[in-house]
């Protein structure tokens, strides 16, 4: 059976297009691209929240697409235990709409961030299964908000429930930073309990293709597929 | 009716920002001055007819619903 997808767009989503051909060339299935307004969502095995700058980031990243029309959708697809996958302002909408825990408040050392960045999984979920333990992934970053903050509370829950997905690394050559943003344990991204919803702020999208400096944003579609 | 909204990070949370204007401020000579947390100012219109109690859950709702993040943000209302 051929895997479905779709990419929401809101305004000022910039990696939309990027991240409807990374589901094209990936996943060779039907590939949907739905406006944020729109009170439908096609049955698809996978929805993806794009990074950008939805609505100019106003008020905070991420809070006003979460109170967009096709939220109340991707809410039931994901209750659905469809997989929903945001990327970089995706993940932060995810976090204002509740589905993932925890906010991303500004980088710790105020820059924006758009570089190669290193990370690793940390615990098992259907979008890290083809990654191996310890395995490298250089896969870029571009994000003014990224620096993951929940409190202690929350923190342990995430981790008895081995809901963080991925941590920030040194690469293996290099000696980049360990925890690029300031991030609590270096998180990068996280699911949800029941594992279907993941948030990362590296953009995979951005490193699959021949002409990207690494492929090693294929793994997350391939392990879905897989 | 003219209401303001102050919104901050929680007081637990690291508010870079703040750090820096700090810092500027410092090198300007305000060696005094410390602890700089930079928050943010809603201000809006409501009817003045509204009843005190009507006024405190209108907005009240409005903040849990999108003014602010409960998790990293807290508000006061003034005045």
């Amino acid at each position: 059976m051929s895997f479905k997808s779709a990419v929401i767009t809101f305004p000022g989503s910039n990696c939309d297009r990027d991240a409807l051909c990374y589901l094209n060339d990936l996943t060779k299935g039907e590939v949907h691209n739905i406006w944020h307004e729109e009170t439908s969502l096609p049955k698809v095995d996978l929805v993806i929240l794009p990074g950008g700058f939805s609505f100019g980031d106003y008020l905070r990243s991420g809070a006003m697409a979460s109170k967009s029309k096709i939220i109340h959708e991707i809410v039931k697809h994901a209750n659905d235990n469809r997989y929903l996958l945001g990327i970089c302002n995706g993940f932060q909408i995810l976090t204002e709409i509740g589905l993932l825990e925890g906010a991303l408040i500004r980088n710790k050392k105020l820059k924006f961030l758009g570089k190669n960045c290193f990370i690793k999984k940390k615990f098992k979920n259907n979008f890290n299964l083809s990654i191996k333990d310890n395995q490298i992934l250089q896969i870029p970053v571009a994000h003014n908000e990224g620096n993951f903050y929940c409190d202690t509370e929350t923190l342990n829950l995430l981790k008895n429930n081995e809901q963080i997905a991925f941590e920030y690394c040194k690469g293996e050559f290099s000696n980049t930073e360990e925890n690029i943003n300031g991030s609590i344990e270096a998180i990068a991204g996280i699911t949800n309990k029941k594992k279907n919803v993941l948030g990362m702020m590296p953009h995979p999208e951005r490193a699959y293709s021949d002409f990207h400096q690494s492929q090693d944003g294929r793994l997350i579609i391939e392990s879905l597929i897989s | 009716m003219r209401i303001k909204i102050l919104v901050r990070l929680k007081g637990q949370i690291l508010e870079p920002q703040g750090k820096v204007i700090e810092q500027s401020l410092n090198s300007l000579g305000f060696t005094e001055f410390s602890n700089i947390r930079q928050g943010k100012l809603i201000e809006l219109d409501l009817p003045d007819n509204i009843s005190k109690e009507e006024k405190v859950q209108k907005i009240d709702s409005a903040c849990k619903k999108l003014l602010v993040n409960d998790i990293i943000e807290e508000y006061e209302v003034l005045g």
